[in-house]
C-alpha cells in the first residue's frame, strides 16, 4: 500500500428536491467544483472513478453510474458503483481509496448522489425499508424510524439516556447548519420545539430524523506524487476502517465488547453487547482505522468528527462506538458540552460552555445537511477536506464552522440498523 | 413499403405536475414468484400456530429468527418449537410509517426474547395504548387464523 491523499472536493446544496437537475447533472455540478478547485487537473490525468447511489429505486433507473460517467466524460476510463445501504458513501471513498493505494490509479474521482424526491416521503421510507429482511422484517412494519426508536428505547434502558440528550444533538446540529451554505434544513431550535414536533416513533420525533434529499458529492483521491503536483494542500488519508453486523438487529448475539486501546475490561463487566443498543459493526470500523492510523486515545488525537446522525439518537450511540466516551455515557457526553463548538451559541438549552472538547459534526450533520444517501459519507469527506486543508471559509463563505487548528478528523459512515459500518481518519499533509 | 404508415393515436394522457421542467408521473409495479426457500417451514409453521426458531447442534448458539445456517460457526441448524410466552426486549409505536403500513398506524413494533434463546424476534405487539408498552412487559404469541404465509400471522398481547 502506498499513501493516498485527498486533493479537492465539491457538494452541491442539498435540498428537499432539485426537479430541474437530474442525477448526472447534480454530480456535474459538484464534479466541476471540485475540478475548478485543482486547476492543474485536466481530465486527462483522472485515471477512473468509483460511484456510489444506495437505491436503483429511488433513481429509477439501473447502472446509473454509468450515465455519470459518460456525463462527466470520463468513458472509456474505469468505472464501477459501490453500494452498502447509507454506508455507500463512505465505502465509495474507501474504494477510491483502494484504488490509489493498490497503484491501479494515481488520480481516482469518487463520486455519489441520491434523488430521493422523485417519490413521497412515504414511500421512500417504504424502499429504504427494503433494506431490512424482506422475509422477516420489513412486513411487519419496515420502518427504519421504528427500528431506532426500538433501539435508543434500549439504550434509555441500560444507561438512562433521555430524550432531552437526544434533544441536545438536534440543537446542537441544527445550529451548526445555519452557518452552512450547503444544508437542507437549518435551525435554531429549543429542546422544546423539539420534543413538540410529531412524534413519529416513540421515542423519535421528526426532528430527531434526517430528511429526505436530493445532492450529490465528489472527493477526488490521489497518490502522493500526483498530490504534490496538483495541489498546493492535500490532506492524507491515515486510516480506514469498515464493520459489520447482521442484516436483522433480532440477530445481535450478547457477548463481550470490543475494547479499544484506551479501555479495559473491567469497564463493561456487566454489559452485554451489542445487543441492540450498540454498533458492534462502527466499533470495528473505528478499531480498525485507528490501528491503521495509530491512534489510541481518539478524543484526545482526534480535532473534530463527522459522523452519521440519521437520528439524534444514532449519533449518541456512535460516540460510544468511536470510543469518544464510554459505552454509556453518550448522553453525559452531550450533557457536558463536548461535541459542541466553541464559539456558537446555541441557545438556552445548550449545555454549559467550558467542557467543550471535540467537535462533532460541525458540518450540521445528517440531520441538517440532509441525507442523499449516496453522495452523504462523500459529503463528510468533502467537509472534513476542508476544516483540514482550513478553506472552510473559502467554500463556506464564513468562517463560523471552521475548527481552529484542526490535524485530524474522522468521518464515520453507517448503513441499516449497523449492517456496514466505515470509518475513515484524514490529516493534514 | 408504406410511406404514409401511422401509429394509432391513443386516448390515455399523461399526468403532469410541472412543466417547467416537466415534472410527469411514472407507474411501476411488479409481482415477484417470491420463494422462502429454506425459511419456508417457518411460514408453514405459523399456519400450526408454532413458532419455529433454529439451533446449532454444533455450538449451541439459539435462534430466536430463524437461519438455515449458524452464524457463529457455520453449521447446518435444525428447527425447533419456542415458547409462545416472552418479554418485551424493546418497542415503539410507530405514528408514521412505510407507505404500505400508513394505513395501521399507530402501530407498536417489539421484539421478544425468550428465556433460553439467544437472538430476538421482531413482531406487533397488539391490545396495549400507544405507550402502555414497556421493556420487559411479559408476552404471549397469538396466531391469525386465516395464514397469509407472512411474519404478521403471529403476534402479540400483553399476558
Ligand atoms: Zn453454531
Amino acid at each position: 500500500m502506498r499513501p493516498v491523499y485527498m486533493i479537492s472536493g465539491g457538494i452541491t446544496k442539498f435540498a428537499k428536491a432539485h426537479p430541474d437537475k437530474d442525477f448526472r447533472l447534480m454530480v456535474k455540478e459538484a464534479f466541476d467544483y471540485a475540478m475548478d478547485d485543482v486547476p492543474g487537473l485536466s481530465r486527462d490525468l483522472i485515471d477512473g472513478s468509483v460511484c456510489s447511489y444506495f437505491s436503483d429505486h429511488f433513481t429509477r433507473q439501473l447502472k446509473a453510474g454509468a450515465m455519470v460517467q459518460d456525463y462527466l466524460g470520463l468513458c472509456p476510463m474505469p468505472s464501477r458503483r459501490i453500494e452498502g445501504g447509507g454506508a455507500t458513501g463512505g465505502l465509495c471513498l474507501q474504494a477510491a481509496w483502494e484504488a490509489v493505494a493498490s497503484g491501479r490509479m494515481e488520480v481516482c474521482i469518487a463520486f455519489g448522489f441520491e434523488t430521493m424526491s422523485r417519490v413521497n416521503t412515504w414511500k421512500g421510507n417504504e424502499f429504504i425499508a427494503h433494506a431490512s429482511d424482506t422475509n422477516f422484517d420489513y412486513p411487519v412494519g419496515g420502518f427504519y424510524t421504528g427500528y431506532y426508536a426500538m433501539m435508543v428505547h434500549r439504550h434509555m434502558h441500560e444507561f438512562g439516556t433521555t430524550v432531552e440528550q437526544m434533544a441536545r444533538v438536534a440543537i446542537k446540529n441544527h445550529r451548526n447548519a445555519l452557518f452552512n451554505p450547503y444544508a437542507q434544513s437549518p435551525a435554531g431550535l429549543s429542546i422544546a420545539d423539539v420534543r413538540s414536533s410529531p412524534m413519529v416513533s416513540t421515542p423519535l420525533t421528526i426532528l430527531d430524523c434526517c430528511q429526505m434529499s436530493d445532492g450529490a458529492a465528489v472527493a477526488i483521491l490521489a497518490s502522493e506524487a500526483a498530490a504534490e503536483r496538483l495541489c498546493n494542500r492535500p490532506v492524507r488519508i491515515t486510516g480506514v476502517g469498515c464493520g459489520t453486523d447482521a442484516m436483522r438487529m433480532a440477530d445481535r448475539p450478547h457477548g463481550r465488547v470490543i475494547l479499544l486501546p484506551h479501555e479495559s475490561e473491567e469497564d463493561y463487566r456487566d454489559l452485554k453487547y451489542p445487543g441492540v443498543h450498540s454498533f458492534r459493526g462502527g466499533r470495528t470500523a473505528a478499531k480498525l482505522a485507528y490501528r491503521m492510523a495509530g491512534i489510541t486515545n481518539p478524543v484526545e488525537e482526534l480535532d473534530f468528527v463527522e459522523l452519521h446522525d440519521a437520528y439524534t439518537s444514532s449519533e449518541i450511540q456512535t460516540y460510544e462506538d468511536l470510543g469518544l466516551c464510554r459505552y454509556g455515557k453518550g448522553g453525559l457526553f452531550v450533557d457536558q458540552g463536548c461535541p459542541f463548538m466553541p464559539d456558537i451559541d446555541y441557545g438556552s438549552d445548550a449545555p454549559a460552555r467550558g467542557e467543550r472538547c471535540l467537535p462533532v459534526n460541525p458540518s450540521g450533520g445528517l440531520l441538517a445537511c440532509g441525507h442523499p444517501v449516496g453522495a452523504t459519507g462523500l459529503m463528510q469527506a468533502v467537509f472534513a477536506f476542508w476544516q483540514l486543508q482550513d478553506t472552510v471559509g473559502k467554500h463556506m463563505g464564513n468562517e463560523t464552522l471552521r475548527v481552529r487548528g484542526a490535524k485530524r478528523g474522522l468521518i464515520h459512515s453507517h448503513a441499516g440498523t449497523g449492517t456496514y459500518i466505515t470509518v475513515t481518519i484524514l490529516e493534514r499533509a | 413499403m408504406n410511406r404514409n404508415a401511422k401509429l394509432p393515436e391513443t386516448e390515455e394522457g399523461t399526468i403532469l405536475f410541472n412543466t417547467d421542467p416537466i415534472v410527469i408521473r411514472h407507474h411501476y409495479e411488479i409481482d415477484y414468484i417470491h420463494s422462502y426457500a429454506q425459511d419456508s417451514p417457518f411460514f408453514a409453521g405459523l399456519a400450526k400456530k408454532k413458532l419455529l426458531g433454529s439451533k446449532c447442534e454444533a455450538c449451541g448458539h439459539i435462534y430466536a429468527t430463524p437461519r438455515g445456517h449458524c452464524m457463529e460457526c457455520g453449521a447446518a441448524t435444525r428447527w425447533f418449537e419456542l415458547p409462545q410466552r416472552g418479554r418485551v426486549h424493546t418497542f415503539t409505536t410507530c405514528h408514521f410509517g412505510s407507505e404500505a403500513f400508513l394505513k395501521e398506524t399507530p402501530f407498536t413494533l417489539i421484539l421478544v426474547e425468550f428465556d433460553g434463546v439467544d437472538t430476538l424476534f421482531m413482531s406487533r405487539l397488539i391490545g396495549v395504548e400507544p405507550d402502555e408498552a414497556r421493556i420487559g412487559m411479559p408476552v404471549r404469541a397469538r396466531f391469525v387464523r386465516n395464514c397469509k404465509f407472512r411474519p404478521t400471522d403471529v403476534y402479540f398481547v400483553p399476558e
